[in-house]
């Protein structure tokens, strides 16, 4: 990651559009799956058509509301939704339908953590609700161009950032971090190949101490964290190449191109529209009363930090595992599933979670709402080496029989005889036979090389094919072989 | 036949002294005679309407039937109707078939009335003498040489002259109650949110609205009854019961008071039209009325007001007529900006053009704050003025409803201002969003004039008594155009 040059400052502004996964579109009743054929999600209301009206869709309004309790925003108790004009094909009434004076969220804020450790907190000026535009297809048509307005009137957020940012690698911590909340809210699918979650960076530079804010860049529609981070660099180092040459930065629009890592002018201030602005007088003012705020706030599920922090409290947790468990919603409540049922030590439950079903999740390519074991079936093999019916080196074995559908953990320890040997005599057996093919390990071993323990651990094991209790185990034949 | 109202007409029905498909067989038949001299249909649906009047018919045989079961109607051409052409006045929808109904289209089809088609108007309802429309203009049944007022020219006029016994029409600011007065019909233009908003084409969003134009009272409450009701699809529209617009009709007026605004009787209205005016207010005194003089100081700024707000609401509102998806599109444009500039070059007219221009820049940066802010602060002083009325006693507001009588086509056509003029005493009650309406008192030189009533909130049941009580103790709005009258 490259440095700003020393005496240099960077500031940075973050314009997220967020789209909010209700069932139908902000204004109508259509559907915004993902991919359907073109145009088969367009209702005159979203044609534009001549006499159409929007009516609001009040699940987004709960949506945004939720958002904003969760960044710890304001919520308007009147919120106004404006008409936004530009013409292009892909926005059918010749205007967007936004909020502009008076959003519904605003003053909020996101702690976000740093490299060294420190938190730092970014405001949030404002979310505003609006509806996206169409698109405009250019392939496969020739001297013309397609319009599909599936994706007109899908609802949007707009969340603003405060010019709080000051490095790329912050920026990156605060997009991720919202990312998290609002798929943890379950109020967007997070899909940023899909354009569910996309960002608009407005960069400027200064020298340090100066007062006031360079002229700022806006680079449109970057749809990654590594493509923000690379074209926020990038525009960093672009601006003070540009002044340091002795030139000024022009306020303009920029595209960042994936494929060079480079931003390239769109257009500048001067070609801008004037949108004229003014509150829609199809829409009545959205109204949030303080019960219905409440109510929202009472229905807020816990937000990852909250939980990072019980999971350390509550389950004696490190940072790192609590972090790991809480990174999404579904794990956490997996692993929270996984303790109640099991009865197991907590910390035995998150290693096996973020270990061993993680890691065969990862190689199988899916998420934990796929796993092929269920929180319950977990749960009941944790529970056969709590109860100490197998071992911890067995519990693999039952495991990855279980990955492989084999059936339950009882059923497979059943079927292979996996019963752990806690019957000492059985035991002491197995010793003393390792004991008497071994008579120069045990010379050794009484010798002094007390190394060789593990040898005798290994064969006696090798004995009970695995399943002796290893505690027992290691009694017996510490006992059995101080002679 | 076309001389009754809709009460003798569903009498009619009832008792099978004819049926709805000879009914509208007849007034189809009127149409093709003396339509071609008055313009005010743009597309007669024969084939719907005898399909209408059968329907009629059988829910008459079976005593399904309302009171408008069987009746015609003329549809203005602002309403979204399934299947049939919707042009709105405009070159730019010449081709449009609309794929749905407007609310009021279903209404008033789920209540059995037969349409007799689509009737013409100013284009996009922009203008007040029904010269702007695409279609051509439309004339006067009371004199051929004069507009019919605007911008529902077609439904005045086709009503006027017996081509429907009634017919729906739209006030943005006096585009029905202005017609009605120069044509001698009763016209009514709800609250603001009284009559769903959804399939009519929109003009000044916050301003318009749908009513009827009728030959009585009592016709436009029945029509008006079955339009009215909240609708879901229209977020602007009232969640509220419709009152009972008839059965009030017989009710004394005896003590209710009405004041005149002394703003409304100053300078300005034709001497003739005074005279009327006043001959009305004397009538209705006689009635028992108690009259109060009033003031509404912020009226003379209703004009400009609505000159910025109306415009300004408008060239959004037409947007979204840009040639790509549906309506007007030119030929030959190289790029998407010249594609954008001669389609809506080519589908717009003149007055249309200078409304969205007005429009876009009293929106632009810089000027919003000293026009469009402003122009709505002081439209909330205007709704004030009427509000102060309302609670200090005052019923119901009486006052002209236009300057003049009909004047000659093309008087008032290179003066746009001249023509703004004609909604001096209407477009208050759209800013404020009252229901007001406009009914007939009388002649000035053989040609009819109006005067105007207006309310508080879904005060329509009380305004529309008042006139009812009216046109028992008169007969002007019984008068024909000599022409038609047989």
């Amino acid at each position: 990651m490259s440095q700003i040059p020393e005496g240099w400052e960077a500031v940075i502004g973050l314009e997220v559009h967020c789209q909010l996964s209700t069932q139908s579109k902000i204004f109508s009743g259509s559907a915004i799956a993902y991919g359907a054929e073109p145009n088969t999600q367009a209702s005159p209301i979203d044609l534009g058509m001549p006499g159409m009206l929007p009516v609001l869709n009040v699940d987004a309004v709960r949506k945004a509301v939720t958002f904003g309790l969760s960044v710890g925003a304001s919520i308007a108790p009147r919120s106004v939704f404006a008409r936004k004009h530009y013409f292009y094909p892909d926005l059918p009434k010749g205007y967007q339908i936004s909020q502009y004076e008076l959003p519904i969220v605003f003053d909020g804020h996101l702690d976000i953590e740093l490299d060294d450790g420190t938190t730092k907190r970014i405001g949030i000026t404002r979310a505003h609700l609006e509806e996206d535009a169409g698109k405009s297809v250019h392939e496969g048509f020739q001297k013309s161009s397609g319009i599909d307005l599936n994706r007109a009137g899908t609802p949007l957020i707009e969340i603003v950032s405060e010019p709080d940012i000051r490095t790329a690698a912050e920026a990156v911590a605060y997009l991720k971090k919202l990312h998290q909340i609002v798929v943890y809210l379950g109020i967007c699918d997070g899909n940023m190949q899909e354009g569910s979650f996309r960002c608009d960076a407005n960069v400027s530079v200064r020298r340090v101490g100066a007062p006031k804010f360079g002229t700022r860049t806006e680079t449109k529609n970057v749809n990654s964290f590594r493509y923000v981070e690379k074209a926020i660099e990038y525009e960093i180092e672009r601006q003070i190449e540009v002044i340091e040459a002795g030139g000024t930065i022009r306020q303009e629009t920029r595209l960042f191109n994936p494929d060079t890592g480079e931003t390239r002018a769109m257009r500048s201030k001067e070609d801008a529209n004037d949108y004229r602005y003014f509150p829609d007088p199809d829409l009545l003012p959205v109204v949030c009363t303080e019960e219905y705020i409440t109510a929202i706030k009472a229905g807020l599920p816990e937000l990852p930090d909250a939980k990072r922090a019980r999971f350390i409290k509550d389950f004696g947790l490190s940072d790192y595992d609590a972090r790991t468990l809480t990174s999404s919603r579904e794990l956490a409540a997996y692993y929270e599933a996984v303790v109640a049922a099991s009865g197991a030590e907590a910390k035995l439950c998150a290693n096996w979670v973020a270990t061993d079903l993680l890691g065969a999740l990862n190689k199988m390519s899916k998420g934990i709402d796929e796993s092929p074991i269920s929180a319950e079936a977990f749960a009941a093999l944790l529970k056969r080496i709590a109860d100490k019916t197998i071992n911890g080196k067995i519990a693999k074995d039952v495991f990855e029989a279980m990955v492989a559908g084999e059936g339950s953990a009882d059923e497979i320890i059943k079927a292979k005889g996996l019963v752990q040997v806690t019957d000492e005599s059985a035991i002491i057996a197995a010793i003393d036979d390792v004991i008497a093919k071994n008579p120069q390990q045990v010379a050794d071993y009484r010798g002094g090389k007390d190394k060789l323990f593990g040898f005798f651990v290994g064969q006696a094991m090798k004995a009970t094919q695995g399943k002796a209790n290893p505690d027992a185990l290691n009694r017996l034949l510490k006992e059995r072989l101080a002679g | 036949m076309h001389k009754h109202s809709i009460a003798e007409l569903a009498a009619g029905l009832r008792e099978k002294k004819f049926s709805s498909r000879e009914l509208t067989q007849a007034y189809l038949k009127r149409i093709d005679s003396f339509d071609g001299a008055i313009n005010s249909y743009v597309t007669v649906t024969a084939e719907r309407a005898l399909k209408q009047a059968d329907a009629a018919d059988a829910r008459i045989a079976t005593g399904d039937a309302g009171i408008l079961t069987g009746i015609p109607l003329g549809q203005k051409d602002i309403f979204c109707t399934t299947g049939v052409r919707t042009a709105c006045g405009s070159r730019m929808l010449d081709k449009f078939i609309s794929p749905y109904d407007a609310t009021i289209v279903e209404k008033l089809d789920a209540a059995g009335m037969v349409m007799l088609g689509k009737l013409n108007m100013d284009e996009f309802a922009m203008g007040s003498s029904n010269e702007t429309s695409f279609y051509g203009p439309v004339s006067n049944p009371w004199d051929k040489t004069r507009v019919p007022g605007g911008s529902s020219g077609g439904s005045v006029a086709c009503v006027a002259a017996g081509l429907a016994p009634v017919a729906t029409a739209t006030d943005t600011g006096g585009s029905i109650r202005q017609p009605a007065a120069l044509t001698n019909l009763t016209g009514i233009k709800p609250t603001y949110g009284r009559v769903s908003r959804y399939g009519m084409i929109a003009f000044a969003s916050s301003l318009d609205q749908a009513g009827v134009v009728a030959r009585s009272a009592e016709d436009a409450a029945h029509v008006l009854q079955a339009m009215s009701g909240f609708d879901p699809k229209d977020s602007t529209s009232v969640e509220r019961p419709v009152d009972d617009l008839v059965t009030g009709l017989g009710a004394s007026i005896k003590g209710l008071t009405i004041g005149l605004p002394k703003e409304y009787f100053a300078d300005g209205m034709a001497p003739g039209v005074r005279a009327r005016v006043e001959e009305a207010i004397a009538q209705l005194t006689r009635l028992g009325v108690n009259f109060r003089e009033i003031s509404l100081p912020n009226s003379p700024l209703s004009v400009p007001t609505y000159y910025v707000v109306a415009p300004a609401e408008a060239s959004s509102n037409l947007a979204r007529f840009d040639g790509v998806r549906y309506g007007h599109r030119a030929d030959g444009a190289k790029s998407l900006e010249e594609l954008y500039k001669k389609s809506r070059g080519e589908g717009f007219g003149a007055e249309v053009q200078r409304r969205i221009m007005i429009g876009t820049y009293v929106l632009s940066h810089g000027y919003y704050d000293a026009y469009y802010l402003q122009a709505q602060k002081v439209r909330r002083l205007i709704y004030d003025d009427f509000k102060r009325a309302f609670a200090d006693g005052i019923d119901l507001i009486l006052g002209p409803t236009a300057t003049d009588v009909a004047f000659k086509f093309g008087q008032n056509s290179d003066d746009p201002v001249a023509m703004y003029l004609n909604d001096i005493y209407t477009i208050a009650a759209n800013l404020a969003g009252i229901p007001a309406m406009s009914l007939p008192c009388g002649f000035v030189d053989g040609l009819p004039t109006g005067f105007q009533l207006m309310g508080n909130f879904f005060s329509e049941a009380r305004m529309l008594n008042v006139a009812h009580q009216y046109q028992q103790v008169t007969d002007f709005h019984t008068r024909w155009p000599t022409e038609y009258a047989s």
